[in-house]
């Protein structure tokens, strides 16, 4: 072989020592800074939103809180102007932060991986001698985790601007809708909506159809707990008073004869109006229909969930998602390590 | 350096659904060389280089480089440099940004000659690598590769796409390189014409089995072209025929024959060149020269048929 002319490299030996992660935080920085400055934007943009409307949203409020005499016309009207006005803003707000976790998923997760399948980039990156599981990890988790904390930090913002419609009896803080739009749940759903765009990245290895089918996967995904799963984070308290503490989430409400399950409540037998004439058909109208059940006999039961129980299901859902990102991350890189190019 | 091999196979196999892209490919390719693995599309040279730095994983058999290490494996990546096909680049990024890139990804980078060589190229470190011409890009590869000062470089069809001053270019950088840092190179080409200047080792594929492995020396003189008359061609038995073509009343055998084996009357011998020995084990897919199981010991090819 011919003299090396050039001072040569260190002889690598058996024990090779893997390459410092921090090497890593350049490349990825590098790579994806246009992407997190879009985040930025995105979220900024949402950030403003929340607040310019927020503030308008909490003035008419303490107009409404400190309104006197409270049942004067002049309340009565600011309280209806408040409704007409501010809860359609609620519900605009509470899509667009619906939607953002799915499309940060679809537009920062996606394409980490997508993008180097489709231009063929991947054989260069995972030929260096970094490694490319450690590449595919040393990408992952700090995108995933510094995308979810700026989701977080929104959530904060968020959570100002929604008090109002939780200071009176708009509903529960835990109704599906809203549960994940607050608290510390809002940076976990960010961060899985993430990790499913990685994963599904690296498994269509085209763009456009992996930020396809992150949006699919992520919105199912985020409307199954609400309809069917959080409900059983605790179980729930079943009472046959009618005075629940405030801001219940309501879960089922049924009627015992004698112990035993007679008939189902509103939310699954329809209307008051059918309860009362299957079942208390010849009630006196100087009767309500609670009176004149209980009357017949009935006990009306309700199972719900007590608002005190908030933060704990916020820790219980952070715990489970946490743990699926942590999976689908760790089902990426295996994906990585194994792939056949 | 004490590595023999940059590269041994046992029976290497590689299967993409239900077809084999490569099929019992054993193969000892020794350290030092410019080994040039050649063979038409589809003959499994792209399957046996992503092997071979660990971006496909075997189907069968084993694939172990610069002696002994587990292609793929960390000593591995860390000592093998690989250009892809068509130069795969971060488009969005600077010269001077693939540079740190690849810098931050290796555990060495000189910086120092990846620089002066971009200088000599006239490529402007400020440029987006999305912006240069496709002779720049590969060049561009090539150096990042090199600044890694590789023990293997491993390029796979890196002219492929070059106008021929730009293919010109490129291998006389590849040559310069493995004159100054001794590095072995593992190259593949459909592009016959350019090998004959650079390889001096030769591995043959088709089909997805290697057909012909040795040096080019040795496979050159150990192959000659019988020029005679057509109509004696299938007469000749002397040597084993690799590949006979037919002109007119004139026929051409490559034949299995050194400069000492006798000629038949009315047949002239000539030296073969790299690109007609190749060309004519092309066409006869069935056609072997390999080491045999005793490789090695004797460069005798074990088998050659028709």
């Amino acid at each position: 072989m011919t003299a090396l002319t050039l001072p040569a490299r260190p002889e690598q030996d058996a024990a090779l020592r893997p390459l410092p992660w921090r090497r890593m935080a350049w490349v990825t920085w590098r790579q994806h800074r246009m992407t997190l400055a879009g985040v930025v934007v995105v979220l900024g943009g949402l950030a403003v939103y929340l607040w310019r409307t927020g503030l308008g949203i909490h003035q008419a409020w303490a107009f409404i809180v400190t309104c006197h005499p409270a049942n004067s016309s002049t309340c009565g009207y600011a309280a209806g102007i408040f409704n007409t006005r501010y809860v359609p803003t609620e519900v605009t707000a509470g899509l667009l932060l619906t939607l953002t976790p799915a499309l940060l998923g679809a537009f920062v997760g996606a394409p980490i991986l997508a993008r180097e399948m489709e231009t063929g980039t991947f054989r260069y990156a995972w030929t260096q001698g970094f490694g490319r599981w450690r590449w595919t990890l040393g990408k992952l988790v700090p995108l995933a985790v510094v995308v979810a904390a700026a989701a977080g930090a929104l959530s904060v913002l968020s959570w100002w601007f929604f008090a109002p419609f939780f200071a009176e009896n708009f509903g529960t803080p835990l109704a599906p809708a809203l549960f994940d739009l607050r608290g510390v749940v809002y940076a976990a759903w960010t961060l899985v909506a993430v990790a499913i765009g990685a994963l599904a990245g690296m498994l269509i290895r085209r763009v456009v159809p992996a930020m396809a089918a992150t949006l699919a996967a992520y919105l199912g995904l985020a409307l199954l707990p609400g309809l069917w799963l959080r409900q059983y984070y605790l179980p729930a308290v079943h009472t046959t008073s009618n005075n629940l503490p405030g801001f219940a989430w309501i879960l089922n409400q049924w009627y015992t004869k004698g112990g035993k399950f007679a008939f189902a409540g509103v939310q699954k037998s329809g209307t008051n109006a059918a309860i009362e004439q299957h079942w208390c058909p010849n009630a006196p109208p100087s009767e309500t229909l609670g009176q004149c059940l209980s009357h017949h006999g009935y006990t009306q039961w309700t199972s719900y969930q007590p608002v005190t129980r908030f933060w704990p299901f916020q820790w219980i859902e952070v715990g489970w998602l946490v743990v699926l990102s942590a999976l689908l991350i760790a089902a990426t890189v295996w994906l990585v390590r194994r792939r056949a190019a | 350096m004490n590595m023999k091999t940059i590269i041994d196979t046992e029976g290497l196999g590689k299967r993409y659904g239900n077809s084999w892209a490569l099929r019992e490919c054993t193969l000892e390719i020794p350290a030092g060389h410019v080994a040039a693995l050649v063979g038409p599309n589809g003959a499994g040279k792209t399957t046996l280089l992503n092997l071979a730095v660990g971006l496909a994983e075997p189907s069968a058999g084993s694939v172990s480089v610069l002696g002994g290490h587990p292609a793929g494996s960390p000593a591995a990546l860390d000592g093998i440099a690989f250009v892809a096909q068509d130069t795969p680049m971060y488009k969005n990024l600077s010269v001077a940004e693939m540079l740190h890139l690849t810098r931050n990804l290796n555990r060495f980078f000189d910086q120092h000659q990846a620089k002066a060589r971009l200088a000599d190229l006239g490529i402007p470190l400020k440029r987006k690598a999305g912006k240069l011409s496709g002779g720049q890009q590969a060049q561009l590869a090539l150096t990042l590769a090199l600044a890694r000062r590789p023990r293997m470089l491993v390029l796979d069809e890196p002219v492929a796409m070059l106008d021929p001053i730009a293919r010109h270019d490129f291998m006389a950088t590849v040559l310069t390189a493995t004159a100054e840092d001794g590095v072995s190179v593992l190259l593949s080409s459909h592009v016959l014409a350019e090998l004959e200047r650079v390889a001096d080792y030769l591995i043959l594929m088709s089909r997805g089995r290697v057909q012909v492995v040795g040096e080019v020396d040795d496979l050159l003189a150990s192959h000659r072209v019988l020029t005679g008359p057509a109509a004696e061609a299938d007469r000749y038995t002397e040597r084993p025929v690799v590949h006979v073509s037919r002109a007119e009343a004139q026929a051409h055998l490559l034949v299995r024959a050194t400069a000492d084996d006798p000629v038949p009357p009315g047949w002239e011998a000539h030296p073969v060149g790299l690109e007609e020995l190749a060309l004519g084990y092309l066409r006869e897919p069935v056609a072997v020269s390999v080491p045999g199981p005793a490789r090695g010991r004797h460069a005798e090819p074990s088998e050659v048929s028709r």
